[in-house]
């Protein structure tokens, strides 16, 4: 599985790379895996405020759907265009190309609450054994 | 399947594997003796099959149907001729008993008539995409304004005075604990005020608009969805089918959701249901559109096929979160309004709307010829009109019944400052020897 070593995660299985004070986010390899072949995303406008935690939109494999939750608090800056037409994007390049949005933090004290690789590496390993 | 109960032997081999002696054993240490009923139910003793019958029969004889008088009754649900082979086809056991086709490799035929239905919905209201329908035309009309304010996190919908009561009611049931706010126009002679609209529509998730409305009136629905959508509110329309093959269809003057009552499509008017609801929507729409959806597929092999599709805004895998969990199809309901639409035809459709239309116009030509009697609203109307009459509606009802007519419902028990008025709606099945008695009817009721 893998866990980029220069990202931050969250328990619901998104990560976040910021960097001077915006962050892009999108789904783990672990998350795309476990959803099967992404068929949509449904994203916010730029500029919507969005909470740490909270759901900010959805993502739809053929058979699954999950809730996107923001993995810090702040605005959209960017939305992936190249989503809307291709969603596998997701499942092939989930740390690259496969991004979803970019977020301006409002807080960066949010990153704090966010598991660095090891911890996050931990935690699939654990959910991972709970689901199975 | 065998699907023989418990036997004796099943029962006994299932205390002994628990260790006691006796069903009442069982209850008596599970049940405290306090929460035990002593003694029988209250309910009478079983009746002979024929006693039962002839019982039902005679509850049944209360009733006044339709068919044994001459009926001209609407407000939402109208005495359209049904085809004879419509109950015939609804009647095989392959549609009669089928449920919700999840497994599509057993449910094609299921399928394929959704698929048919839809595409008709479609074809009928102009829009892009229809789901597998609705409970009624009430509650497909509901589930267009929720589906308004989840599209545009809005907590308001503006409805018109002519939109049908029971809708409203039935959406006021669905809004209320949602905390949607209802905001109901008082109108301009039974019809939308497009200045008062401008004054309320700010900030509300849909517009929505009967058309023709409660009152049988046309609406000026083209106006009305553009001060809808220059105020970035969505146009969520309620139709009659039937009037679909004369008046432009929602998709084309601008509805962003069409929803109808498809009882009017071959379906008996069966005191009040079962009916079934139709609701179509604009292609961006259609990823929260509530409701299964059926489509044409391929299968491995290049072959067409029918699968369930968008499967996952649904409440067997979104839960909690799907687009609607109040809902589902009425897919025996669907396949009498397909059956009718697939016998009738475009043109059949179009002859029925016609010949409603004009009976309708002859009615109200005589009607307002009668000393006393004018119609209750001005302007123009598809095969229903108000009338107000010299005497209370009530009485009118009552003393036209007692000559073998149905004159329409009331219209004081919905607005009660119109005591005097009637719905008077008119079919293809009504000829012109009905019409003019009920013509020469009011006359002596209000003479």
């Amino acid at each position: 599985m893998n866990i980029p070593n220069d990202l931050l995660y969250t328990r619901d299985h998104e990560w976040l790379r910021v960097s001077g004070g915006e962050g892009s986010m999108g789904i783990t390899d672990y998350a795309q895996g476990e959803l099967g072949d992404i068929v949509f995303l449904d994203l916010p406008d730029v500029g919507t405020k969005v909470s740490q935690g909270k759901s900010f939109g959805s993502i739809e494999a053929v058979k699954a759907a999950a809730d996107l939750n923001a993995p810090v608090s702040g605005e959209i800056l960017a939305v992936n265009p190249a989503l809307e037409h291709a969603p596998e994007t997701i499942n092939q390049s989930p740390y690259g190309d496969g991004w979803i949005v970019k977020i301006k933090l409002s807080t960066p004290a949010d990153t704090a609450n966010l598991l660095d690789p090891r911890s996050y590496a931990a935690w699939v390993e654990q959910s991972h054994g709970e689901s199975h | 399947m065998n699907f023989t109960s418990h036997s004796d032997a099943d029962r006994k081999q299932m205390l002994d594997a628990i260790g006691v002696g006796s069903l009442d054993e069982l209850i008596s240490k599970v049940i405290p003796d306090k929460f035990r009923m002593k003694g029988a139910l209250d309910v009478p003793l079983g009746l002979r099959e024929f006693d039962l019958t002839k019982d039902f029969k005679a509850t049944a004889a209360m009733n006044l149907p339709a068919a044994e008088v001459i009926s001209f009754l609407g407000g939402g649900v109208y005495d359209h001729y049904i085809p004879a082979a419509i109950s015939h086809i609804i009647g095989r056991s392959e549609f009669y008993t089928a449920y919700t086709p999840y497994q599509a490799e057993v449910a094609q035929g299921t399928l394929q008539t959704i698929y048919e239905f839809q595409t008709m919905v479609c074809r009928l209201t102009g829009m892009d995409a229809s789901n597998a329908s609705h409970y009624d035309g009430a509650t497909a009309l509901a589930e267009g304004a929720l589906m308004a304010v989840r599209k545009s996190g809005r907590k308001a919908v503006v409805i018109p005075v002519g939109l049908n009561p029971a809708y409203r009611q039935v959406l006021e049931t669905y809004c209320t604990p949602t905390n949607v706010e209802v905001r109901v126009l008082k109108g301009k002679d039974g019809r939308i005020d497009l200045e008062e609209l401008k004054k309320l529509v700010d900030g509300a998730a849909a517009v929505i608009i009967q058309h023709p409305n409660f009152f049988g009136l046309l609406e000026p629905m083209a106006e009305v969805a553009k001060i809808a959508h220059d105020a970035g509110a969505l146009v969520v329309s309620s139709t009659y089918p039937t009037s679909l093959a004369l008046l432009t269809p929602p998709g084309e003057w601008g509805a962003d959701i069409a929803t109808a009552e498809g009882q009017p499509l071959g379906v008996p008017m069966s005191f009040g249901g079962p009916y079934v609801g139709l609701f179509a929507v604009k292609k961006d729409l259609v990823r929260i559109m509530p409701g299964r959806v059926v489509a044409r597929a391929k299968d491995k092999n290049d072959k067409d096929g029918f699968v369930l599709t968008l499967q996952t805004r649904e409440q067997h895998i979104r839960r909690e979160k799907a687009t609607s969990n109040i809902c589902t199809n009425q897919a025996l309901i669907a396949l009498c309004a397909l059956t009718y639409l697939s016998l009738v035809g475009p043109d059949g459709l179009k002859r029925a709307a016609t010949n409603s239309y004009r009976g309708a116009h002859y009615l109200a030509g005589k009607l307002t010829g009668v000393k006393g009697v004018k119609r209750l609203h001005g302007g123009e109307f598809f095969n229903e009109f108000a009338v107000e009459l010299p005497i209370s509606g009530l009485e009118a009802q009552k003393r036209l019944l007692e000559k073998g007519i149905f004159a329409g419902p009331t219209l004081g028990s919905w607005f009660p400052e119109h005591p005097n008025a009637l719905l008077l709606a008119v079919t293809e099945k009504r000829q012109k020897a009905d019409l003019d008695a009920l013509v020469e009817g009011i006359k002596k009721v209000v003479g």
